[in-house]
């Protein structure tokens, strides 16, 4: 397995003294979120395998090309879960793909995103050198914490080669509310029940219904069914999959899709095309052909972020940077790959 | 290379160490004092300008007592824009910054200095906004951390970290240092808790980082800033996540006759499903230190004694309980005790938190570790600690965070002996490299400051430094934001390193000795 990894430092040492940009692959599942990109392909699924897991640590070390499906395996038998429940968006998906794309499932408002349960990391970095920071408990502040700056940089700033994430137990019950519900009301409603202790671990609204998923021991997940009212779905599992996954029919439209972030509580935003929601309202998902400058517009006026998730080809995919912020960023990307060969231009243009 | 690599000349109380000798930060021709004042006095009120020496000791130390040191000026600025004119001067005379909230940092984070400037906010300490409805408080970086669960207590919302200092402590140096507290087992560290932050850079540019939505494009700047000991920006503003107050809780408390089955209970609850608020443990020396300090009615036989904190919706907590009952008892616990309200709930916990106290009560000096190790190897890094203790002479208390295997082992000395300090401080540096060796880490929660700069070399290679060099670089090319702390040299690094050899092999062997 060391093999694998010094091969990878060895092709990136090789493409950093050509100036060979390199695009990262690990299940080729998110190939679609960020900017497309032209590069050499450099497969790091091959580096896999899980180095250390021990369910009463409530850790896992494992290789990044380890696929997805292999690691909640794993993990399943021993009643425990990944916090984010990331989206696979195919069975090839890797470990090292969701912490580089740094998306977040359904369970994100309860348990926080990826970054929040990474731990540790190793990565070979953009002159192929092998590092390692964080660790694999759970308090750690020596040094800067470049763990979760890994997450979500698109493979930017480093090969990730293993990933060291907090886990979380699997709630004894889960049960998810069904009730009929305007998309207004049920912004409204869910941030209303998000000010209870109710154990609320997922809300999803898909026009017409709002989908609320109680977790934890059973009187407590029953109880809180009866005070939400409506119909239920029993062991909505596989519900809150097709949600994750996007093969509910609230995302079957051909329209570009985005990824729309906003204060939880906002109201509606008056874009045009079906809106789903998740995460209490905090994220909203738009099937539009409206134009990106209006999108941003009006996600700015309500404090938000847009992503263009799916869709052809544009040029900014995500709101584009002030100045400043984009300065510190291109310096970090210098200090991590200072001849820019990692997965150059897909997070922005400039780096 | 970067000017903050450059020795700092801290005074340490009893003794000077050459280590501090000399001073390079690089910074233009020197400013004298009055002109100083008069360049800060044109940005700043009068008042908010202190260059006298009896305003000035106040800030000579943080909650790291043996390290001491007045800054050349301290400011005091009530509004962002007078941290923003104060810092431009920084910027243009070249002088360090150092950032300091309350000053309860144990690692030193806060120490001043001596050619710099001590930028206190204590000012600053305004909650700017409640937002109910998307349950956040936007409050300025001086605002004392339990002031903001105070202030939202009116809407059924608090703000979780609680740091053992919370009285005191502010939001700023809970950002600065990621603290923890009791209950970040399950509510998690500063770093979860923070959706936004208003930073100034040295540059004097205001970046944004996060929001009142859940994540923002681009590198998670958000979470770097956490626990970066104010050597990335200078905190102008921090939106914090409120949760809604539990139902209730329940505190268990469970004796053991062996270090060893407390060890096990603590693994089993966890992998158990049980994520509890909080779960501490204290050893018997600790226990006797608190049952003669303020007598909360702890078995005074234990070896260990375990305090085990639930909560959440009512009758998940009740199932809750119950099951960790019988986990405790399963692990040998001689005695468990469940508090039957919450009267009973705050004696149980008036103990642990008083221990500090009451181990300062039986020795003059206490120096008060941080290492994190993972929980299946507690009991055995205690014996091990007790057997340092033994071998250095010094007695040790052991009251921590057993749930996330963050130790805090107190090494009682006395300063006025010849030479314990010094003794305290290499039983203290042991204690790291043990965690270190057990798959843990250096600084759970207090930070490094300019306490653990040793053994930061020991849990990093001389090329992850570097990362961390340029990694401040892309913040603060000058060094002006603390030098010196938290990162150490690689020069220093070399130094300590040719006094611990480990297994033979001399760490950074790809640095040239002097």
């Amino acid at each position: 397995m060391t093999d694998s990894r010094e091969i990878i430092a060895a092709r990136i040492r090789d493409a950093a003294k050509h100036k060979t940009a390199l695009q990262l692959l690990g299940g080729n599942t998110k190939a679609f979120y960020g900017r497309s990109i032209q590069a050499t392909p450099l497969c790091l699924a091959v580096h896999s395998g899980v180095v250390e897991y021990e369910p009463s640590e409530l850790y896992i070390t494992a290789r990044c090309g380890t696929p997805l499906n292999t690691i909640e395996q794993i993990i399943g038998k021993e009643n425990q879960m990944l916090p984010f429940e990331p989206p696979h968006f195919g069975p090839a998906a890797t470990l090292g793909g969701a912490v580089a794309a740094g998306l977040a499932g359904p369970r994100r408002a309860s348990s926080g995103a990826v970054r929040d349960s990474m731990l540790g990391v190793e990565i070979i970095n953009g002159k192929g050198e092998y590092l390692c920071f964080g660790g694999k408990v759970m308090k750690n502040v020596a040094g800067y914490d470049v763990s979760r700056l890994m997450s979500g940089a698109l493979g930017t700033l480093g090969a990730l080669m293993s990933v060291t994430l907090r886990l979380q137990p699997r709630p004894q019950c889960e049960h998810t509310a069904v009730v009929p519900e305007t998309h207004a009301d049920a912004i409204h409603k869910m941030n209303a029940w998000a000010r209870t202790p109710m154990p609320i671990t997922a809300t999803f609204h898909d026009g017409k219904h709002l989908y609320v998923r109680l977790s934890g021991s059973s009187s407590a997940v029953e109880k809180c069914l009866s005070a939400i009212g409506g119909d239920y779905i029993e062991q909505s599992e596989h519900f809150w999959t097709r949600v994750r996954e996007q093969t509910h029919e609230a995302f079957a439209s051909d329209a570009p899709l985005w990824r729309i972030q906003v204060p939880p509580s906002t109201g509606p935003l008056g874009i045009s095309g079906p809106c789903a929601m998740e995460w209490n309202g905090a994220l909203r998902w738009y099937a539009t052909h409206t134009e990106a400058s209006t999108i941003r517009e009006i996600t700015c006026q309500a404090d938000g972020q847009a992503c263009r998730f799916r869709g052809p080809v544009i040029e900014h995919v995500f709101n584009p940077l002030p100045p400043a912020l984009l300065k510190i960023h291109q310096r970090l990307k210098h200090a991590f790959d200072p001849e820019g060969i990692l997965n150059p231009g897909k997070m922005y243009p400039q780096f | 290379m970067i000017k903050l690599l450059a020795k700092v000349p801290w005074r340490k109380t009893g003794r000077v160490s050459s280590w501090y000798a000399q001073n390079s930060v690089g910074m233009k021709m020197q400013a004298s004092l009055s002109e100083l004042t008069k360049r800060f006095c044109q940005v700043l009120p009068e008042d908010a300008v202190l260059v006298k020496e009896e305003q000035l000791v106040p800030y000579e130390c943080d909650g790291l007592t043996a390290y001491r040191q007045v800054p050349r000026l301290a400011l005091l600025p009530a509004t962002c824009e007078q941290v923003q004119a104060a810092v431009s001067v920084c910027r243009d005379l070249e002088l360090p910054i150092v950032a300091r909230g309350a000053g309860t940092s144990l690692s030193g984070g806060a120490l001043p200095h001596p050619e710099g400037v001590l930028l206190n906010f204590a000012r600053l300490n305004r909650v700017l906004e409640i937002d109910p409805q998307n349950r956040t408080a936007t409050v300025e970086p001086g605002v004392r951390n339990l002031a903001i669960s105070e202030a939202t207590r009116p809407y059924g919302l608090y703000y979780a970290p609680d740091p053992s200092s919370q009285i005191a402590c502010t939001i700023g140096g809970n950002i600065a240092e990621n603290s923890g507290g009791i209950h970040c087992l399950k509510y998690g560290l500063t770093v979860h808790n923070i959706l936004a932050l208003k930073v100034l850079t040295v540059d004097g540019e205001i970046i944004e980082l996060g929001g009142k939505h859940l994540e923002s494009p681009g590198f998670d700047l958000l979470a770097l800033m956490n626990g970066s000991e104010g050597m990335l920006g200078v905190v102008l503003q921090a939106t914090v996540k409120l949760l809604p107050q539990p139902h209730e809780r329940k505190v268990l408390l469970a004796a053991f006759s062996h270090v060893r089955d407390a060890g096990s209970a603590v693994a089993a609850i966890i992998s158990h499903g049980i994520i509890p608020a909080g779960l501490e443990m204290m050893d018997h020396f600790t226990i006797q230190a608190t049952e003669q300090y303020c007598s909360p009615g702890y078995p005074k036989d234990a070896a260990a004694i375990l305090i085990c904190e639930l909560d959440g919706y009512e009758e998940e907590l009740a199932d809750q309980t119950e099951h960790a009952r019988q986990l405790l008892e399963q692990h040998q616990a001689t005695d468990v005790r469940l508090a039957s309200d919450e009267q009973e709930a705050e004696v149980l916990w008036e103990g642990r938190k008083a221990a500090f106290p009451a181990l300062g009560n039986l020795s003059p000096d206490y120096y008060c570790m941080d290492g994190t190790i993972p929980r299946k190897h507690l009991a055995e890094v205690l014996e091990e600690i007790y057997a340092l203790s033994g071998k250095f002479g010094l007695r040790v208390a052991n009251v921590f965070h057993a749930g996330d295997g963050n130790l805090h082992p107190l090494i009682l000395y006395d300063a006025n002996e010849e030479g314990q300090l010094e003794k305290a401080e290499e039983f203290g540096s042991e204690i790291l490299q043990l965690c270190v060796r057990m798959g843990g880490t250096i600084t759970g929660e207090h930070g490094v400051g300019v306490e653990k700069l040793d053994q930061m070399c020991v849990q990093f290679n001389s090329k992850e430094l570097q990362t961390f060099f340029a990694i401040k670089s892309a913040f603060d090319e000058h060094g002006l934001l603390n030098p010196g702390k938290a990162i150490p040299t690689l020069h220093r690094c070399a130094e300590f390193g040719a006094m611990h050899v480990h297994k033979g092999k001399l760490p950074h062997a790809d640095l040239p000795r002097f």
